[in-house]
């Protein structure tokens, strides 16, 4: 059972999280002027990235509220975790 | 008991104990297990083989134990298969039984597998039971399930508690030997909450099966005593005996598997008979030893050939000789100690042969002046013997040939290829391995947590150094979750092994099959005791081509039972680098599992069972419905009255009853699980507008509209009756199992897409209780009950809401029906729910009124053509295939599902679309699900084009009448389909899906 550390309420056990898939996918402001491929992309294509991944946490069984956090997928540790609304966050070494 | 030796051992000889094994009885003492109680009998043969059926016997002395499967019976209820006699504590009346043999262990005729094994290597069923195809069902299928297993099930529910615990720590110590008692002490010393489990009934480890080492200037064994007494003063240490940590999950998360009662003669009815720790530990210590390796070679598995250290274990912690006449093969130094202390209590040891050419000088002279035969290069070209071993064929290895030298007789062989580290743990917790040359195996590498192994788990096999290196860990593990925390100072340990011949090198063995004579041998090489699995099976995988580790696993079987492979999982990857001839580190090794040792059902069930499995939620008038003898369906967590049964009356009947009720007078039902969901803010009605299909700005306060949801998807997610209270107040109601999904999918837009929005969102669902009065006569029910609500037809038309009371409680009421009939719905707050209930129903026995359950509702509505989302939708329905495009706003920018709506395949006329169907003559009513054809008479394949979604005979119309998603539906407005069934194909006309009162003037009454 992973640890999570909401940034509102500090480390939960994973079971008072729902996982909301990756993060930062823009919804277009106007859809309409999307093609078609582009808007299957938005519904269905993710990155799935091996390594660190940025998603999305609610804490719904706590504060309700939704956050972001970088984890990497082949080991689970999380790397950071960040409000919604916040840019993703570089990492030491890394790129963002 | 012939074997037990007359003195020694850690078992009470002052408490004799007697058990019952197929069927005969014997004794033991307190402190046996179930193994050392037999062999102390002279009991090998314990067990027949998986798939041969070879008679075997015990192999080790703990939980790496392949052969000694037995099956435990305190009564028909705690009936436990499969446990490792090596683990099962011995208690005065245990009764326990072989498995997988028939008639009897002696004579199994099973043993015909053996005989026929030529046609059962490995894979072959991959090969075989192909033809003819219908011998399948009738012969091979039933046959080999029979065949296939170990132990039986238990047929009785298990009646025993098992007790859960969440625990953190600084420090978590797995494993208690020498090394994880030393970590311990350290952690313990610098003030750290600190777990120690062991696996075993008492701390000690490697040091319980040893004989006269001293720590520190004292008895190995008095050690662990003072140092466990140090310990338990200790209030921030906790240490668990009989408890095996079983998994390591992320974030150092560790489950621990601890065993209360299975020791006992009489269990306390008081106390669980396991329970499961949960633990989240800052630091883990790793100490979980070595396993010592058998050897490979031909005859490798008849009973009284066992391991070396085994042997040893049995007869300094359980005083039993394993046998008289012992012949010993080894490929390191610990054996020869092994040969020492056998002889020493009185066994003969015919020979000491050892696999190197040049065994250690001190040991080889040490084993001959007590009288022991020591042959170097040695190997092992076959042994004798049914039901015990009765003499082994040596070879002398030399020249790159293998001659055949001596045939020696033996009731017992210990063997020894070297001691393997245990990394199952650590493997578990994502560590990375690392392959040692030196040592000739795996060793944890990188660490994936904050964890630490020691001692011989990672290769430092001495005593002194394990002690040390157990210390270190202790400390080290303190000082990464404490920062500033006092250090303990390196700690020195004094070991003497007291001229005891261990120790001098732990680190010699062998890996892979012995080397062979030529031609080899015909007989099995066993690699993996458990599944069966031989050198050779390992070679053919290797034959046909499987390459990677995982698929000669696989393949093979090899590793794969529940010991996941403890005693073969080094020799067969030797086995299979040799035959691909590529170093055994590029071959790698599979990922290890949880459990370490299988752990019950019971302990993961904990106290979710029976009433506790899942939370059972009830509307309002529950209770009365149940008084009145309503059959209950579960929706969701839900119970819902399905239908109420009068005096010899089927659901069918109950049900047309129920429907003609309210249609012709009025009806009662709850609906008080619908989700409700308040959306309240400046700007609730353009959240509303942006998330639902329909157009909510005009709505005026006071009124309510059919609201559908879709996904971005463009498909229907949920629907239900949307009433505005207040300008920036709406009631939004949903689906029963639907509410949570909503609401997640409204906050996730809320929070994370229009963050800007001024709306809040509430779940009222629990806090309405919703009955719903519908029929010609609904409004005469509830006039007298009402205040402050005018109910005439023109100041509260259809999908009209009004505040006001009702039998002196706030009431808000809706003008809405699901029915198709003159309908309400009184919502009250949920505490009123029940009594306002009874004083509706009370008042409508004037008017004919009648309780009506969910399934005359579904009639009801289906009568109507309203969907039920999740049943006439299935996830892939858009508003237009429901023929809801009516409820789209038009003039709306957009909206969730629009841009997906816009899509070609989304338009398409032959989409399925929503229509009802009639059957023809005859009146079948249709089974919901089958599916529909346009023309009769297909064979499979067939050509489909739809599926029946909602069935139900219609006892208002006198007819069948169905509900289903056909391509083109609507341009099929007359047409006859089929639905093709195992009797033959139905007939069927395609309708509006509006059966009833098509123009609508009942509801608008």
């Amino acid at each position: 059972m992973l640890l999570i550390a909401c940034p509102y309420c500090g480390n939960r056990p994973e079971i008072e999280f729902s996982y909301g898939g990756e993060a930062h996918l823009v919804r277009a402001a106007n859809p309409a002027l999307l093609d078609d491929q582009t808007w299957t992309d938005f519904l269905y294509m993710r990155s799935n990235t091996k390594g660190v991944y940025a998603e999305r946490w609610r804490h719904v069984r706590g504060c309700g509220r939704f956050f972001n956090a970088l984890r990497d997928t082949t080991t689970d540790h999380f790397l950071a975790v960040y409000k919604t609304g916040e840019p993703r966050p570089a990492l030491d070494g890394g790129d963002a | 008991m012939n074997y037990r030796c007359p003195e020694g051992g850690r078992i009470d000889r002052s408490r004799l104990l007697r058990f019952v094994f197929d069927g005969q009885s014997y004794e033991g003492y307190a402190g046996d297990t179930l193994a050392s109680a037999l062999l102390a009998n002279g009991v090998h043969l314990v067990a027949r083989s998986f798939k041969y059926h070879r008679p075997r016997g015990i192999l080790t002395a703990g939980a790496e134990e392949p052969n000694a499967l037995v099956t435990v019976a305190r009564d028909a209820a705690r009936y436990t298969p499969n446990l490792r006699a090596t683990q099962v504590e011995l208690y005065d009346g245990l009764v326990a039984h072989s498995q997988n043999r028939w008639p009897s262990l002696k004579h199994d005729v099973g043993r015909l597998n053996d005989a026929l094994s030529a046609f059962f290597p490995a894979g072959f069923y991959y090969k075989t039971f192909m033809w003819p195809r219908k011998a399948w069902k009738l012969l091979y299928e039933p046959v080999i399930r029979r065949a296939a297993g170990l132990g039986l099930a238990p047929t009785e529910a298990d009646p025993d508690r098992y007790a859960q615990r969440y625990a953190h720590c600084d420090v978590l110590v797995a494993g208690a030997g020498p090394a994880g008692i030393a970590a311990a002490l350290a952690a313990a010393e610098s003030g750290a909450r600190v777990i120690v489990c062991d696996e075993q009934t008492e701390f000690g480890g490697s040091l319980l099966g040893d004989g006269g080492v001293r720590i520190d200037g004292e008895d190995a064994l008095h050690w662990v005593q003072q140092s466990v007494a140090a310990l338990k003063s200790n209030p921030r240490v906790s240490l668990l005996t009989r408890t095996t940590a079983f998994g390591y999950f992320p974030h150092n998360f560790v489950g621990l598997h601890e065993r209360i009662t299975d020791h006992l003669a009489v269990p306390p009815a008081h106390q669980p008979r396991e329970r499961l720790w949960q633990v989240r530990a800052g630091s883990v210590v790793l100490a979980t030893g070595a396993i010592e390796r058998p050897l490979v070679f031909p005859g490798n598995d008849r009973p009284g050939i066992m391991l070396a250290g085994a042997a040893q274990t049995y007869l300094n912690r359980f005083g039993v000789r394993v046998g008289d006449r012992v012949v010993v093969v080894t490929a390191c130094d610990a054996a020869y100690q092994v040969a020492l202390d056998l002889r020493a209590s009185g066994a003969a040891v015919a020979a000491l042969a050892d696999v190197r050419s040049a065994p250690p000088a001190d040991l080889a002279e040490a084993a001959r002046r007590a009288g022991i035969e020591v042959i170097p290069r040695s190997s092992v070209l076959g042994t004798e013997g049914g039901l015990r071993v009765r003499s082994v064929r040596l070879g002398e290895v030399g020249d790159g040939l293998v001659r055949a030298a001596r045939r020696i007789e033996c009731d017992t062989l210990l063997m020894s290829g070297g001691y393997t580290p245990s990394v199952h743990l650590f493997s578990q917790s994502r560590g990375k391995l690392a392959w040692s040359e030196p040592l000739q195996s795996f060793v944890p590498g990188r660490s994936a947590e904050c964890e630490r192994s020691a001692g011989a788990c990672r290769g430092v096999m001495g005593l002194a150094q394990a002690l040390i290196d157990g210390a270190a860990a202790g400390a080290d593990a303190v000082r990464r979750r404490t920062a500033g925390a006092h250090a303990s100072s390196r700690r020195v340990f004094v070991v003497d092994t007291m001229a005891r011949a261990a120790g001098a090198s732990l680190v010699d063995g062998y890996l892979g099959a012995l080397p062979e004579a030529n031609p080899p041998s015909a007989e099995k090489s066993f690699v993996d005791w458990q599944h069966d699995v031989t050198a050779r099976d390992l070679r053919l995988a290797s034959r046909e081509g499987f390459r990677s580790i995982e698929h000669v696993k696989r393949y093979t079987t090899t590793g794969m039972a529940t010991d996941q492979g403890k005693t073969s999982n080094l020799n067969a990857l030797a086995i299979i680098a040799q035959s691909l001839d590529v170093p055994i580190p590029e071959v790698g090794l599979t990922t290890f599992r949880m459990p370490y040792t299988p752990v019950t059902f019971g302990s993961f069930a904990g106290f979710s069972r029976g009433d506790l499995f899942d939370p059972k939620r009830t509307a309002p008038s529950h209770e009365w419905a149940a008084s009145r003898g309503a059959v209950f369906e579960n929706v969701g967590l839900w119970k819902r009255a399905r239908y109420f049964p009068r005096a010899g009356e089927d659901m069918h009947a109950a049900v047309a009853r129920e429907c003609l009720a309210v249609r012709g007078a009025c009806g009662l039902f709850d609906a008080s699980t619908l989700g409700k969901i308040e959306v309240v803010g400046a700007d609730a009605a353009e959240f509303m507008n942006r998330l639902y299909i329909n157009s909510w700005s005009g709505l005026a306060v006071g009124r309510a509209r059919y609201g559908i949801l879709c996904r971005d998807d463009g498909f229907v997610y949920d629907d239900g009756v949307v009433a505005r209270i207040a300008a920036d107040r709406f009631h939004v109601t949903t689906t029963t199992g639907g509410a949570p999904r909503v609401l997640a999918m409204m906050e996730d837009f809320r929070q994370t897409e229009w963050p800007d929005l001024k709306v809040w969102l509430t779940s009222t669902t629990e806090q309405w209780a919703v009955i719903a009065v519908q029929g010609p006569n609904a409004r005469r029910v509830l006039e007298p009950l009402i205040q402050d609500i005018d109910l005439s037809a023109a100041a509260l038309p259809h999908m009209a809401v009004a505040r006001g009371r009702i039998c002196g409680v706030p009431l808000l009421l809706f003008r809405v029906s699901f029915t198709g009939e003159l309908g309400f719905e009184v919502n009250v707050p949920a505490d009123y729910g029940a009594a306002v209930w009874e004083e509706i129903y009370a008042a409508g026995q004037a008017h004919g009124m009648v309780e009506y359950g969910t399934e005359a509702m579904h009639v009801l509505r289906a009568e109507k053509g309203y969907i039920i989302v999740g049943q006439d939708t299935d996830g892939t329905v858009t508003p237009d295939d429901a023929g809801l495009s009516w409820a789209v706003g038009k003039t709306k920018a957009d909206f969730v599902g629009k841009r997906s709506l816009e899509r070609p395949s989304m338009k398409a006329q032959d989409r399925k679309q929503f229509v009802g169907l009639r059957t023809r003559a005859g009146g079948a009513v249709l089974e919901e699900g089958a599916q529909i054809a346009a023309t009769a008479g297909q064979r499979p394949p067939m050509q489909l084009i739809g599926h029946v979604t909602s069935s139900y005979y219609s006892s208002a119309l006198g007819y069948p009448i169905a509900l289903a998603l056909v391509a083109g539906g609507r341009a099929r407005m007359g047409q006859t389909l089929y639905v093709p069934m195992p009797g033959g194909d139905i007939e069927v006309e395609v309708t509006s899906p509006v059966f009833y009162d098509p123009t609508g003037a009942r509801i608008n009454g």
